[in-house]
């Protein structure tokens, strides 16, 4: 029964027909994950208007089910979202990710956490978790996010 | 010594792996151990444990007889001429930076070059590439052809009067292609060039003599070989272990320490410079005693025929792709699946215990020439049978069911 919560059907979907997949014209902002471990790579670009909110996102890039299925559901859920909206999901997202039972920012829609959730399986897979916040970590680093000296797990 | 019952004697099978049979296939990666290379470590800390080569009370000399035991099986088991041309390392990866590092000091200057292949594992790569930095040295890698080979002729189009050191893989850790490191190693010699060979995944599976093969050096990971980890070993010419300089600094390998010069030991311990892995060098010897039991040529035989039997099943199985079809190939099965990332298939394939490796696997030179990111990559020891290879089908059937 675990693989089926790992490969949960809104994963496999993602997975297999990424949502915002490739790279659009217009970007002003874009950054690199990289996994040295298994060479995944996945790219994230941007358009940010002057209020650094993100008009329009997208990815492109080679890895697993997860990591595709976790970029294309990023992607998805972080258009139109503001300069802070972006920080506080992200964060809560990596929380949940790595330890947190549940996505605790009101930001987030119930559909949308359904979504976020379906990636939770990962946390039983060690070596799996970075497969899942790969594009998360390429988003922080586009959105010129820095590590909290006191938390390194989290984004300010 | 039949084959039938070896994974008796490996006690890692005898255990459950989460709740499942162990179906080990990663055994390039490294092997797995018998219960006789376990035993000799603890019998050594619990009963004989002294550091070698210095003392002179009862523990240490006694020690230090085991220590070099050890050595001599080592030049039997690789036919070396001569015992001081079995360095110690802490890997075969320290094997390939001694030479590189030495060989490179003494002998590289600006455009000398290296010759690699594109099948190098990142260990017989990046030592290298300290050179370019450190001397403007260039590094150029013969291709590697459609069938995952390197041939004698494409090493012999892209040697120069600039080459000065021919560094290649024995077997591919990716598509198992066996080089014909005796014929490069002829060639080489006839234009003065001298050969390192990364016997990482040679030394394991295949008979080796070096006194036939004539190579001036060969590097093995002991981890691979059913052995400890934290231990390789650099075979090199004698001529060239006294002509190169050493290569760390500390005790064991001096002569004379003054303060205003040293003058350095005798071989082989002008390269073994600290404590060394004692028990990891001792407990090796019963690696190879273990191997010397069954008989390297068997071992040879049941992995070639467990292979020809992996790729036959492997190839029934429409969805997979194998990767490499070279002339002669080591018990190396890599491959892709349709629609299913090689992360995928490992995460999956370990639900049911079994356990291969997915990724570049150091190679990503290698991976970018195949124009994927990422392989799946079943690998073979004398412990496995064909139900594990049975069982490697069943599971990838599963991982198309997941993703179908």
């Amino acid at each position: 029964m675990d693989l089926k919560e790992l490969y949960q059907e809104i994963i496999l979907d993602h997975g297999k027909n990424p949502r915002n997949l490739g790279k659009f014209e217009n970007f002003n902002k874009d950054a690199e994950g990289y996994n040295p471990l298994c060479g995944d790579k996945v790219h994230v670009y941007l358009k940010l208007n002057e209020d650094k909110e993100i008009e329009d996102i997208s990815f492109e890039g080679h890895g697993c089910a997860i990591s595709m299925a976790s970029a294309s559901i990023m992607t998805e859920l972080m258009k139109d979202k503001k300069n802070l909206e972006v920080k506080e999901i992200l964060n809560d997202f990596l929380d949940m990710i790595k330890q947190s039972p549940e996505l605790k920012s009101q930001l987030i829609k119930e559909d949308e956490k359904t979504k976020l959730m379906s990636l939770s399986g990962v946390k039983r897979y060690p070596m799996r978790v970075k497969c899942a916040t790969i594009a998360w970590h390429a988003l922080a680093s586009a959105m010129n996010y820095k590590k909290d000296e006191n938390n390194s797990e989290k984004f300010i | 010594m039949s084959l039938k019952n070896i994974k008796k004697q490996f006690p890692i099978f005898s255990n459950k792996i989460q709740n499942n049979d162990l179906v080990y296939l990663d055994s390039a990666n490294s092997s797995q151990k018998p219960q006789v290379v376990v035993d000799r470590i603890y019998d050594f800390y619990t009963k004989e444990f002294s550091n070698v080569g210095r003392s002179i009370h009862y523990l240490a000399v006694a020690a230090t007889n085991l220590y070099e035991n050890t050595r001599t099986l080592v030049q039997k088991y690789i036919n070396a001429k001569d015992k001081n041309e079995i360095v110690f390392t802490k890997g075969a990866t320290e094997a390939i930076n001694l030479v590189a590092n030495t060989f490179g000091q003494k002998y590289l200057k600006e455009g000398d070059e290296v010759l690699l292949t594109e099948l190098e594992h990142h260990s017989n790569y990046v030592p290298w590439h300290y050179l370019r930095k450190s001397k403007g040295v260039k590094i150029k890698f013969a291709e590697m052809d459609e069938n995952g080979d390197v041939t004698l002729e494409t090493i012999e189009k892209n040697i120069t009067d600039k080459t000065k050191i021919i560094a290649i893989t024995h077997l591919s850790n990716v598509t198992g292609a066996i080089l014909p490191v005796k014929e490069i190693t002829k060639l080489a010699h006839s234009k003065n060039i001298p050969v390192l060979i990364d016997g990482c995944q040679g030394a394991p599976h295949l008979k080796l003599d070096m006194q036939d093969l004539d190579c001036d050096f060969y590097a093995i990971s002991c981890h691979k070989m059913y052995g400890p980890t934290g231990l390789g070993i650099l075979y090199a010419k004698k001529k060239w272990l006294e002509e190169l300089p050493p290569y760390q600094g500390g005790g064991g390998m001096i002569r004379e320490v003054k303060k205003e010069g040293i003058t350095f030991g005798e071989l082989p311990n002008k390269y073994e410079a600290g404590t060394m892995a004692t028990a990891q060098v001792i407990a090796f010897g019963e690696s190879i005693k273990f191997i010397n039991k069954i008989g390297i040529e068997n071992i040879e035989k049941h992995e070639r025929e467990l292979t020809v039997y992996g790729e036959e099943v492997l190839r029934k199985n429409n969805s997979v792709k194998l990767i490499g079809n070279p002339k002669d190939k080591g018990s190396v099965l890599s491959f892709t699946l349709d629609g299913v990332h090689p992360h995928d298939i490992a995460t999956i394939l370990d639900e049911d215990g079994v356990a291969i490796r997915a990724g570049h696997h150091c190679c990503q030179i290698l991976h970018e020439k195949l124009g994927l990111s990422a392989t799946a990559r079943a690998s073979l020891g004398v412990y496995n049978t064909k139900e594990d290879l049975d069982q490697l089908n069943e599971s990838l059937n599963k991982c198309k069911k997941i993703f179908s």
